[in-house]
């Protein structure tokens, strides 16, 4: 039990997919302007991730290994397509905010990363705690990236104005804003890790 | 600076310079560019200056402080980083613009890549596109200049001017300015951009004491002028190059930020590419480019290519083929 744990967290800490593994930056770069868009962002990333790993894991034994990553692909892409369809009917106005992202999931490399990597070789509760805990943990970055450019690109908080006469700066609602963002997070993650070695 | 090798090439003369004294020295020469700034548009002026030049040092102190590095807020690098950034800004912005400008341009454009000498970009023209693409309604907002005899009484809060630039870029003529106030500084812009006289006297002491060449400048503002007059708006050779040259940043970015030593290439050839580049960006972005002014993206631009030249127009060693 104690060993699934760690499965799970380490996508969340150790081996966390946005500043840890740098995977999946385009979706990053691309929706973390608001706080909203980045929960949506992830909890569509974390179902399909949770759903390839168990189905790859299942599987893994009557794929054929020459042509693995295309089996991959059609696993994702049915989860992807799940999503897609459920967030139109149920949540068109994030549907719409996140366009295009949302079917590019089936080319999301911490998706394909994951089942090359993990899946195809776990069982199948080790590869479900895998992608759990890697989903929670590219949420919880996403979180925390389109945190700080929503604060201070748009001055407002999941849609709420929190103070009254700051002004924001745009360039952090732009994608330049985003890769500084994300580097100048990258650089105090890996601050951290080396203080603490 | 982790190893102290000296970058340049043989005859190694010694000779009494330091980093820190050649700051200085480029701080002086930017003096009266201060004064005539705050002639021209008042006491504002001089609190915008003040309020980047303390917030640049305390960024830098407080940061290295932070980071249990050495601190040398004293070798006048972070001063004049301030400087720079408060002669982008126009003389009446919010007094908060100057301290993020400047904290911005010492952290990210200086400090996070590891100090002075190890910058790829001019520190200060970081901070001035930083506000720039946050805070444009500032950054853009420009007061005319006090006119004579008003003293440093301004009579109104908020008059607004555009530059002769931005007048130009909306298709209309700037007649009403003469050269010889364009020259003076008698227009609206930055508070360090305008007096061109008091810009040349400061340009001239560095040439003639050695600490910037002329290389640069000379082939970035003739770049701008000759594109500016072929491409002119009534046709081919039909530009008003004079105007192109005495507005906007030209002659403060070609002389002071356009010759930063440690961002542009280090051989005479490869700072005639530079200033060339420098010259045509800017003409193309003036030209046919979304800002009424382009002479900080084509330094920026320039700064990112410097590795590349500097590779490129290497020095021959003696006695190698």
């Amino acid at each position: 039990m104690k060993k699934l744990f760690n499965e799970f967290l380490k996508g969340i800490i150790k081996e966390n997919p946005t500043f840890v593994l740098v995977l999946g930056l385009c979706p990053t770069l691309a929706v973390s302007v608001s706080v909203i868009n980045g929960i949506g962002m992830g909890i569509a990333a974390t179902f399909v991730l949770l759903g390839s790993n168990i189905i790859i894991s299942m599987i893994k034994n009557i794929i054929p290994d020459r042509i693995r990553i295309p089996c991959f692909i059609v696993v994702i892409a049915t989860f992807v397509t799940i999503v897609e369809m459920t967030m139109k009917a149920y949540s068109p106005v994030l549907n719409r905010a996140l366009g295009i992202y949302v079917p590019l999931i089936v080319v999301n490399c911490i998706v394909l990363g994951r089942a090359e990597a993990y899946a195809q070789k776990a069982p199948v509760i080790n590869a479900l705690f895998d992608g759990l805990g890697m989903g929670i943990g590219f949420t919880l970055a996403l979180i925390l990236i389109s945190g700080i450019r929503e604060f201070l690109g748009a001055g407002k908080l999941m849609g709420h104005t929190l103070i009254k006469g700051f002004e924001p700066a745009y360039v952090l609602g732009m994608p330049s804003g985003a890769l500084l963002v994300i580097g100048l997070l990258l650089g105090f993650f890996n601050l951290l890790k080396e203080r603490k070695q | 600076m982790k190893n102290r090798l000296i970058v340049s090439f043989p005859p190694h003369l010694h000779k009494d310079e330091s980093v820190s004294k050649i700051m200085w020295m480029v701080v002086i020469s930017l003096i009266p560019t201060g004064l005539a700034g705050v002639l021209i548009f008042g006491i504002d002026a001089l609190w915008v200056i003040i309020l980047g030049v303390i917030s640049a040092l305390l960024s830098e102190g407080i940061l290295q402080l932070l980071g249990k590095r050495r601190v040398s807020i004293l070798d006048g690098s972070a001063f004049i980083t301030g400087l720079l950034l408060a002669y982008n800004l126009p003389p009446k912005v919010p007094f908060w613009l100057p301290i993020v400008g400047s904290f911005f341009s010492i952290a990210i454009g200086k400090l996070i890549f590891g100090g002075l000498g190890q910058n790829i970009f001019n520190p200060a023209l970081v901070g001035r596109v930083f506000l720039m693409a946050s805070w444009p309604k500032y950054m853009t907002t420009f007061s005319p200049p006090l006119s004579a005899g008003a003293g440093f009484i301004h009579p109104f809060d908020a008059v607004t001017s555009a530059t002769p630039l931005a007048i130009l870029k909306e298709g209309k003529s700037a007649e009403y300015i003469s050269y010889l106030d364009l020259f003076l500084g008698k227009r609206g812009g930055c508070i360090g951009e305008v007096c061109i006289l008091a810009l040349l006297l400061g340009a001239i002491f560095l040439l003639i004491k050695g600490y910037i060449s002329w290389h640069i400048p000379i082939t970035f503002i003739f770049t701008t002028g000759v594109m500016t007059y072929v491409f002119g708006q009534k046709g081919l050779f039909s530009g008003d190059w004079l105007l192109h040259i005495l507005c906007g940043g030209l002659i403060l970015g070609a002389f002071f930020m356009a010759t930063d030593c440690v961002t542009s290439p280090l051989t005479g050839r490869g700072q005639i590419i530079f200033g060339i580049g420098c010259g045509l960006i800017t003409a193309v972005i003036r030209l046919w480019g979304g800002y009424p002014e382009g002479v900080s993206y084509a330094i920026l631009m320039m700064n990112a290519a410097t590795p590349l030249i500097d590779r490129y127009t290497r020095n021959r060693v003696y006695g190698v083929k």
